[in-house]
């Protein structure tokens, strides 16, 4: 896997990605829509547009630990301890702003799979994705919830010489470990071509 | 408005029924705090105190510095109502941000 982002010619990020590399990414990218979903007490799709404008968000730290890092507490000092008034501020703050979290970090997900999906690898050996800035934020956003999530799920710390970068080939981990690896390259090179 | 008579109005005494023995409380600013986190890369840090809150790159790049080593920084300082909107931000991006008084 050593597809990484470079600046296109014509400004922008380019980068070429085969079919393997194409289909994980898709792959993250859609399990991480199903995640994140609507909010709990989030709108049903048909809904009448007014009532989802006055839907109440959820009020409750989701229970799922990859989504309780992608919404934490605004009140809560992850060191301190939380009193009532500091739940009972970030219940309301979650209130309104987490589905407007859910729905822009959807977006951002639903707009690369449908840029992988305008690719055609099978007619290219390796289909080159280009990004406008505008695409290239969007992206951004979605590799960093990616590797929250990932690395969410696989407890990951700061240490470089930790056992997770040293798994062994028959780790179940192993293949989720690589992938957040790759995904950390992938945002660090777009990065490199947003901050000139 | 030749006819109309114009009484006046009757002149309401605003003085408060609330005398002012309290002083009002100085308006202690809030701050918004961004915690370490193992996940987010440094350059990614950096990046989004630029592009958010238009800090050139040295203080960008020093604030991150900061949540890296010192495990927080704070970030912007405000009314609650703006440091509201900054996290909500920083939540955006996917940084650990939490908001407090500065007391």
């Amino acid at each position: 896997m050593a597809g990484y982002f470079e600046t296109a010619p014509d400004g922008g990020a380019a980068i070429a990605l085969d079919e393997v590399e194409i289909s994980i990414l898709r792959s993250l990218a859609v399990q991480f829509l199903e995640l994140v979903g609507p909010g709990p007490a989030g709108p049903e799709p048909g809904d009448d547009p007014l009532a989802e404008l006055f839907a109440e968000g959820p009020t409750e730290r989701p229970a799922d630990p990859a989504l309780a890092r992608l919404f934490p507490d605004a009140y809560v000092d992850p060191e301190g301890k939380a009193d009532d008034e500091a739940l009972a501020a970030s219940s309301e703050f979650r209130r309104y702003t987490e589905n407007d979290l859910r729905a822009r970090k959807r977006d951002d997900a639903l707009a690369v799979v449908r840029s992988l999906d305008a690719l055609d690898p099978a007619r290219d050996r390796a289909a080159v994705l280009t990004l406008s800035d505008q695409e290239s934020r969007r992206w951004l956003g979605t590799l960093n919830d990616l590797r929250l999530t990932i690395g969410t799920r696989l407890d990951v710390d700061e240490d470089p010489d930790g056992d997770l970068y040293r798994l062994p080939d028959e780790d179940p981990r192993k293949p989720l470990m690589m992938a957040y690896m790759w995904l950390g390259g992938l945002q660090e090179t777009l990065i490199e071509t947003l901050t000139p | 408005m030749g006819n109309v008579s114009v009484a006046p109005a009757e002149i309401e005494q605003t003085e408060s029924s609330e005398a002012p023995f309290e002083a009002p409380s100085p308006d202690v600013p809030w701050v918004t705090v961004v915690h370490n986190d193992p996940v987010n890369l440094m350059s990614y840090v950096t990046y989004v105190f630029q592009a958010y809150f238009g800090y050139p790159k040295d203080k960008a790049k020093k604030l991150m510095m900061d949540v890296h080593h010192k495990g927080r920084a704070a970030v912007s300082t405000g009314t609650r109502e703006e440091m509201e909107r900054d996290v909500q931000a920083m939540h955006g991006y996917g940084l650990w941000a939490t908001l407090t008084q500065d007391r």
